[in-house]
Parts: structure tokens; sequence; C-alpha cells
């Protein structure tokens, strides 16, 4: 099935609820996240995420992740044609198990950070990006 | 081999025995994800860059798995902790097989 | 319906009443050079504007952030590619830009002035077309597309060694007839939307179009990394596209046209630092 953004929000609204935390998710995301967690429930706790909260444009969004005891951390934009944007896995020397980047998101959605704890146990936390339509561009 | 990839890492010179650093990347890409069209309407095959690691004196960093998502000339900025003078290798891999590396030494004091 | 168009347009730009102040901040470079992003108006326009203003002041707090590290700046890998191609010899004469011009470094306070009225050559020149010029007669090469990458490298890394100084392009004796014809065009009306430079960035910049905030179309920050393309533009190329998006018929890069635009334009912005590469939407 064509994963349009109509399609998104159509099989978002009866699509799960992760933990909680309301979010519409797509079947690629659902996906990601079970191929991730291997099904297993997310938390909320040890992970941040930060965003913008109007993106100047979406070519190029400034993201951060952060987390104390993250083995590994898992960066969705649900709305984007394919929902992946990095999996950052921290390594013996990372002196804090944070990272910045920066993404490129289709229009306003949420972004997803999905944190794999050292103890084995999952968290998440998201950011809702609002992204711009400019005026004249040239 | 994509037109024109250049690394460039930004690594302090030297540092305390034990002490995080902070380590910023660049790197010069497109990022082709796979979603443009040209101009007849089809579609432009995705060519990304899509791993990204950065191993200290042969232990791993990070390792960063990377998707079309991510901007064109990539960047990223992370900790690392420095136990001894050595050498940071940088490697990104891009889809059609390339390798780009850059490295940097730190002494420590 | 020209009449509707621009009477419609004037009634949504009047009854939107989005406006935002450019924001307080001051641009450090690298934390060393505090640049100038606002200053009182030339004196050539200070009937008209009380301020002139980078565009660095109108954009977001991340795009702002980009531009103050060297690092962080994207612009600035492509300045590192100008700085090889500078150390490259080329052409019949086997020469390179540093045979002559030793390094980038002492090319600080060229990009200010530019463009300039050259006496040789008798006209008004732009900064890539003394490029061309040193390419063609002292390094027998052939020239560089008037906006491809080798060149907007080339100008990035020409701006960048001037960051901080202020612009000071000479809008009398040789070059002022070139001036006042970039004037004119700077305050004609043209195409379907009937708007002229100045109905946007001297009549309504602070102004939002749609959700971008309008700046005074300063190009103290020229070349600049375009977040909506992730590559460096040039000037003409940015006339280009503005001009084409008001639904008018555009000049073409490196016309006399936008020579002379660019020259009213760089003059409007004499006193804001040399910015280039910038980062801007």
């Amino acid at each position: 099935m064509e994963l349009t953004r109509r399609n998104a929000i159509v099989m978002g609204a009866g699509a799960l609820f992760v933990a909680g935390l309301p979010l519409r998710v797509s079947a690629a995301g659902e996906d990601a996240i079970a191929a991730f967690t291997g099904g297993a429930e997310i938390g909320a706790g040890d992970i941040k995420l930060t965003a913008p909260e109007i993106a100047e444009n979406g070519n190029t969004v400034p993201i951060e992740v952060s987390s104390d005891t993250a083995a590994e951390i898992m960066v969705l934009a649900l709305g984007n044609p394919t929902p992946g944007v990095a999996k950052f896995k921290f390594g013996k020397l990372a002196a804090a198990r944070h990272a910045s980047t920066r993404i490129r998101l289709a229009g306003t959605q949420d972004v997803v950070a999905i944190a794999k704890l050292d103890d084995g146990s999952f968290v998440q936390a998201s950011a809702t990006v609002k992204v711009t339509i400019g005026g004249c561009g040239g | 081999m994509a037109k024109d990839v250049k690394p460039r890492v930004k690594v302090p010179k030297s540092a305390a025995a034990g002490e995080a650093i902070t380590i910023k990347t660049l790197i010069s890409h497109n990022m082709e994800s796979g979603q443009r069209k040209d101009k007849e309407g089809n579609a432009i095959p995705r060519s990304i860059i899509n791993r990204f690691t950065c191993d200290f004196n042969g232990e791993n960093v990070i390792d960063v798995a990377m998707e079309p998502a991510i901007s064109t000339n990539p960047y990223f900025e992370f900790e690392a902790l420095v136990p001894e003078a050595g050498e940071f290798k940088f490697t990104w891999y891009d889809d059609d097989g390339s390798v780009y590396e850059e490295s940097k030494m730190i002494a420590i004091g | 319906m020209k009449k509707l168009t621009s009477a419609l347009l004037a009634s949504v730009i009047a009854s939107t009443p989005l406006w935002a102040d450019p924001v307080d901040d001051t641009l450090i470079l690298n934390e060393e050079i505090t640049m100038v992003t606002r200053t009182a108006a030339p004196a050539h326009m200070a009937d008209v504007v009380d301020e002139v203003m980078s565009g660095w002041l109108f954009r977001g707090t991340e795009t702002r952030a980009m531009q103050a590290d060297d690092f962080d700046n994207p612009g600035m890998i492509f300045v590192e590619q100008a700085e090889e191609a500078w150390n490259t010899a080329e052409g019949s004469e086997g020469k390179s830009c540093s045979s002559c011009h030793n390094d980038p470094a002492s090319m600080a306070g060229v990009r200010p002035v530019y463009p300039k009225f050259n006496e040789k050559a008798g006209e008004v020149r732009t900064l890539e077309m003394q490029v061309n010029d040193c390419r063609e007669n002292q390094m027998g090469a052939e020239p560089w597309k008037y906006s491809g990458g080798d060149m907007v490298n080339m100008t990035a890394l020409l701006a960048s060694v001037s960051r901080g100084m202020p612009v000071n392009v000479a809008i009398d004796g040789p070059a002022q007839s070139t001036w006042e014809a970039g004037k004119e065009l700077y305050y004609t009306r043209t195409g379907q939307l009937e708007l002229a430079c100045a109905s946007c960035h001297e009549a309504n910049y602070g102004m939002m179009i749609r959700a971008d905030h309008l700046s005074q179309g300063q190009i103290n920050g020229f070349p600049t990394y375009r977040l909506k393309n992730t590559k460096l533009n040039s000037a003409h190329s940015r006339f280009k596209g503005c001009i084409r998006d008001t639904r008018a018929e555009t000049f073409k890069e490196g016309s006399p046209e936008f020579i002379a635009l660019e020259l009213y334009v760089a003059s409007r912005g004499n006193g804001l630092s040399v910015e280039g590469p910038s980062i801007r939407n």
C-alpha cells in the first residue's frame, strides 16, 4: 500500500497508541518500532529529544537526542514518506549518550526518539515540529 | 564515487587523560533521498551515505545508521572519552560502495 | 485583472497584521568577531529607511546559531574546496590564484568594495567578473560559469576572509550611472504581480510572507548557504529567483541589469559587516 500522507493519517487513526502517548503511527513506523523493540513495551523516562518548535526550512532541521543510560537511540519522523531517520549506537568510548544532527522533514509532524537503555528497557520522547512554507523563494 | 565528497571534522588538539571532548563532523554529500523526480517524472534513485562510525585507537565511539531523512551535507555532533593519546578514525559508507575516511590525532596534555 | 491582483495583494498584506520584529541578537563569529548586523542607513537612503539590518536578524534561532560557528556553517566546507582550487595551477600559464595573490587571507578588503568600477576595463565589475578576468587573462584558463559551483565557492572564500569588515561600495564617480540604473530597477514594478524590490524589501520588511520572515533584502551575506537548496547561492541567482517568483521576466546572471542592481543593493548595506558565506532560508 502506498504510504501517502493521507494513508498514513487514515492508518494512524486506528493505529497503536504507544504507552499512553497518543501518537499517530503509520504502518511503516510501527514496523520500524517493532523491529527495534521486538514488541517490548515502551515507557517514558531517560530520553530527551530536542527539536525546534518551528523549523525555518524542512530541508535542514537541527535535532538533538540525549540520555543517561541509552545504549541505542532510534529517531523516526512519523510524517515523512519513510519514517526512518537514524539509529545512534553508542560505543565504549562514547562520553555521553548524546548526539546532534540535521534532518529533513516533509511537513509538520511528530518526531520520535526511542531509546534502548542499558538495562534492556525502552523509553521514548517525541516533539511536534511545525514545518513552514516560505514566501518568495527564488 | 559520488561527486565532490569531502569530510570535515573538528577535534580538539589535546585533552586531559579520561576527559570527555566534543566532536563535530560534516561531510559534503548530496544525500539523494530517492523521493525527487527528474524532468521526465522518473524518480531519481536513492544515493546516500548510510552509515557513519567513529573509532578511537580501535575502540568504537559511535555508530550511526543513516536514512534518507538525514539532511544534505550530513552533520553529527557527539562526545568521546579520551583515555590516552591516539587517533580518531571517522568513516562514512556510501550506498554506491564508496567509503570516505578522515582521521585526527589527539595528544594528552 | 492586473489591478484586481495588486489590489487583492495589497489588501492581503495590509489586513494580515503579521509583523515580527527582527530579533535582538548579536552575531559573534567563532566567539571572536562581533559582526555589525544593524546600523544607521547610508546617507543615500536615509530618507526612506532609518536603520539597515542584515538578513541574519530575520532568521530563526537555530539558523542564526548555525552561522555563528565556522564548523557548524555548512557553507564553510565549500570555502575549503575553494581553498584547494586557490592553490591549484590551471590554464596555459601554469599559475594558480596563489601565484599572484599569495594566501586567501591577503584578499581581505576586496569583497566589501565590490561591485566596483574597473578603470582599465571601463566598466563596473562584480567579483565574479573579476575572477574570470584573472582566470582568462592572467592564468590562461577557462572562465567559470557565473553561478556554477566553482565560482560560488570562490566568491564564498573571498567573502569569508573579509567577514566583519563593513560593506563599502562606491556609488559616485564613474560608478554613479550604473548605481542609478540599479536604483531605478529596484523601484520599478514589474511582472504579473507588479512588484518592485522595494515593494517587499523596503515597504514591508518585517512582515510575514506566508511563513517566511521578510528581510530588507540585503546582500552583505552573499554568497549564502540556503537551507532551501542546501548549497551556496550567488546574489544574481537570488535576484533571478525573486523576480521569477513575482512573475516577471527575469534578467540573466551576469547581465548589465543585474550588475547595476547588485551595485545598488550592495550600497543599501554599506556599513553592515560582510557575512558571507551566511546561512539563510
